[in-house]
């Protein structure tokens, strides 16, 4: 089977690179499925998980909490905010986080709207860890 | 004549302060490795967002509600300087080196008629700057007792440089840090933050097939994400550089202090068994001058 290049980088270290079947990214408007041959792409990510898909198995599942990816024909770049493997996620840090991006949420009422909205994507991106987090 | 007891005092003294500086290059050398794999691990991220920032930027770039982060105010009065330097000192010359770089550039934009407002990181650039341009500066940020820094950190300096830019406090800004080119050499830089220096996004262009992205959502809110990110990397690309750089720096430093006590020790102790052997000859030389008398 086809296979492209997937990598995942994170500001602080290259996560992975290696060639994969099919990769699904939490797209900011909606989950993403990229195969080989996809047309090139910029999109923005929301907090979810990034499932990778090897010999027709979910090989690895990622927690990304933002970012942004590349997509060409050959190659697809994540550029995370933030990313742990699902399996390491913790409850209490992801309820921990929740809280403070709530109380952010609610000092951020009297803020204009880009800042709100900003608010908003660190709630939803904590809940979809949380998400994560049970799930595995 | 120092006497046999100063001397040995100051060879005891300079053998401690050459145990102190062993360990101190030991300690920086160790440090330095982590720093750099650090560094190391920070460029793909960086190389990557560039890429994307490239075609991105120039779809943007042209349209006249592009982003301020991109391509500034418009205008060109005040300048923002983020001076980064380390915290600690004991390093050689790295510290005065970017400050002293930094001066020239206030002195070179006063010149030009412009303002100049510093904002600066590392605690031993703030003390080196403050003595000659107490108002030019407008904050300091240190990462004092800080184990390594991370991503957060350079966030907090971008977020700050945002806040400003939004409140209009300044026009354009740069970076000035020490660039680490090799453990030896370190050159102090300045970088262009603000406007954006779009990276060859030209040669992109020209190659065609690279520049028919899709974007999802627009363009315009891919890029409001993107540049402060990018900026945030940028700042943490220099961090790294600079914690680095420190490290090498210090390694030297701590290595000729090692040698220099080393030389001093022999010369001491030289003096000290001539002085140590005068002193028999004249006592021998009494003894017998005495036993003759006799």
């Amino acid at each position: 089977m086809a296979t492209f290049q997937l990598e995942l980088v994170s500001p602080e270290k290259l996560l992975l690179s290696r060639p994969v079947d099919m990769a699904v990214l939490p797209a900011a408007e909606g989950e993403m499925g990229v195969l080989p041959g996809h047309a090139p792409m910029i999109v923005a990510l929301r907090g979810g998980t990034i499932t990778v898909t090897e010999n027709g198995q979910v090989t690895d599942r990622l927690f990304v909490a933002g970012g942004f990816a590349e997509i060409t024909p050959e190659r697809c770049t994540v550029l995370a905010d933030e990313a742990t493997p699902v399996a390491s996620l913790s409850r209490a840090t992801a309820e921990a986080r929740i809280r403070e991006a709530e109380a952010a949420y609610t000092a951020a009422t009297t803020e204009p709207e880009e800042k709100r909205e900003a608010a908003m994507a660190r709630l939803l991106s904590a809940r979809a860890m949380l998400q994560a987090a049970e799930a595995a | 004549m120092p006497s046999l007891k100063d001397l040995r005092g100051r060879i005891n003294s300079v053998k401690s302060t050459r145990k102190i500086t062993q360990a101190m290059k030991m300690v920086a050398a160790a440090k330095l490795r982590r720093a750099q794999s650090q560094a190391e691990q920070a460029r793909p991220y960086a190389e990557r967002m560039e890429r994307m920032l490239a075609s991105l930027g120039a779809s943007v770039a042209g349209s006249p509600d592009a982003p301020k982060l991109l391509v500034g105010t418009g205008q060109d009065k005040v300048h923002l300087l983020v001076v980064i330097t380390a915290d600690r000192g004991l390093a050689g010359p790295f510290n005065t080196n970017v400050g002293r770089f930094a001066r020239a550039r206030i002195r070179a934009l006063e010149a030009e008629g412009k303002t100049v407002k510093v904002l600066s990181v590392g605690r031993k650039g703030a003390a080196y700057l403050k003595r000659e341009f107490p108002r030019h500066i407008v904050g300091e940020i240190s990462f004092m007792g800080k184990k390594r820094i991370g991503f957060e950190d350079a966030q907090e300096v971008a977020d700050r440089i945002t806040a400003m830019l939004e409140a209009g406090e300044f026009d354009a800004c740069s970076l000035i840090y020490n660039r680490f080119q090799s453990v030896i050499t370190q050159i102090a830089t300045e970088q262009r933050l603000i406007p954006a220096p779009l990276p060859e996004a030209k040669s992109e262009a020209a190659n065609g097939a690279q520049a028919l992205y899709e974007y999802e959502p627009a363009e315009e809110q891919i890029l409001a994400t993107l540049l402060p990110r990018n900026l945030a990397i940028q700042v943490y690309r220099a961090l790294l550089e600079n914690n680095a750089g420190f490290y090498g720096s210090q390694m030297n430093a701590m290595d000729n202090a090692t040698r220099n006590a080393g030389e001093m020790i022999n010369k001491l102790t030289l003096n000290y068994n001539r002085t140590r052997q005068a002193n028999i000859t004249k006592e021998l030389i009494e003894i017998i001058s005495g036993a003759e008398a006799v």
